[in-house]
């Protein structure tokens, strides 16, 4: 499935500063691992060590949190938007 | 000339002329003016995004505003902070924006506290006030403000910055609503983030968060539009892009929950350019 990437900037500097990226992946899981391979590092703040995700960077599918979806499981179609939300802070 | 404070109390001619343009606005009107005139916020921090919020809901009236900050202008605030100016080089920003307001509008009331916020003061600093708007800096104060107006029932207007990018929301009080802790449980990690110092900031982005900060009190104040309510708006600057996802009340949530594990403030440990708690 050919899947948009919206990234945040903290992430951008691992897609050579690119706001979106195009990425493969039936699932979330896939997609990411597609990422990872694409542009190392990427996935470091997203992934905990035991493989799941974070909580202080959520993931959305459209306009969906993947955690009311199927998390790392969510299946994806063609033309969606993955969306990496990290918590900020700055005011 | 001071106004009439009283809740209810007619327009003077001076307020009829300062907020006309209101007045004969659809959705707002009189009776909408007079909801303003007799409402309170409560701004948390006098920065980037705390300057335009105070300042638009100085000049809209709103009857009675705190402001909180601990921190001294500095020259470096004043790229993106414009409550402020070069002679307040120096001055507890909280002294420099009560005069700024005053001067914008001298007809209400406004408050300074010059405090950090710990789980020792939130909740007697906040108390008076009608509607709560996060404008701080830092994740400690974020939990604790999310928490604190949690607790106490009241909305809290949500924005925050990084670099080129914002957020902003709405959390109301209530029963299955979401709060922060819904869309982001914990604080990261120290470390895992860049500081507030380190990742800067585009000084024209608190100017649009915060002014979508203040747009939203004042509709929640006057019971007008519809609200950010369980919808994240982000904003990128760089690519003028704005995007929306869903905020979901969670079950688990710590605070607002089924079964809440967190029944009391907690004083994160400080980790972004925030003091430690003084001893």
């Amino acid at each position: 499935m050919a899947v948009t990437v919206k990234l945040p900037t903290i992430l951008r500097k691992h897609a050579a500063g690119e706001a979106k990226v195009d990425a493969e992946g039936a699932t979330l899981r896939e997609l990411l691992d597609n990422l990872e391979s694409s542009y190392p590092g990427i996935t470091k703040n997203v992934l905990a060590e035991d493989g799941g995700l974070h909580r202080f960077i959520n993931v959305y599918v459209n306009d969906e949190d993947v955690r009311y979806l199927g998390s790392l499981e969510t299946e994806l179609s063609d033309g969606d938007t993955v969306s990496l939300l990290p918590a900020v802070a700055g005011g | 000339m001071t106004a009439d404070r009283r809740p209810g109390a007619p327009f003077t001619e001076e307020q009829v002329q300062r907020y006309s343009r209101h007045i004969i606005l659809p959705n707002i009107g009189g009776a909408g003016q007079r909801k303003l005139l007799d409402s309170s916020v409560l701004v948390i921090g006098a920065g980037g995004l705390g300057s335009p919020i105070a300042m638009y809901l100085a000049a809209a009236g709103i009857g009675r505003m705190g402001v909180i900050d601990f921190d001294r202008v500095d020259l470096s605030n004043l790229q993106r902070q414009i409550l402020h100016t070069n002679d307040d080089i120096g001055r507890p920003k909280v002294e420099s924006a009560v005069e700024h307001l005053r001067a914008i509008n001298p007809t209400i009331e406004i408050v300074g506290h010059d405090t950090l916020l710990f789980s020792d003061n939130v909740m007697d600093i906040m108390q008076p006030y009608d509607v709560v708007i996060d404008g701080t800096d830092n994740f400690p104060v974020r939990y604790l403000v999310n928490d604190a107006t949690q607790f106490l029932g009241k909305p809290l207007v949500y924005g925050s910055i990084y670099q080129f990018e914002g957020q902003a929301t709405v959390f109301m009080p209530g029963q299955e609503t979401p709060c922060y802790r819904c869309l982001f449980p914990a604080p990261p990690p120290p470390g895992t983030v860049p500081s507030c110092a380190e990742g800067g900031v585009f000084g024209v982005l608190p100017g649009v968060i915060g002014a979508i900060q203040a747009t939203e009190a004042i509709k929640i104040l006057t019971g007008e539009g519809q609200t950010l309510e369980k919808r994240l708006l982000l904003y990128d600057a760089l690519h003028m892009d704005f995007q929306e996802v869903k905020i979901r009340w969670d079950a688990d949530c710590p605070v607002c929950g089924k079964e809440p594990t967190i029944t009391e403030l907690i004083d994160y440990e400080a980790f972004c350019g925030v003091p430690a708690r003084p001893d």
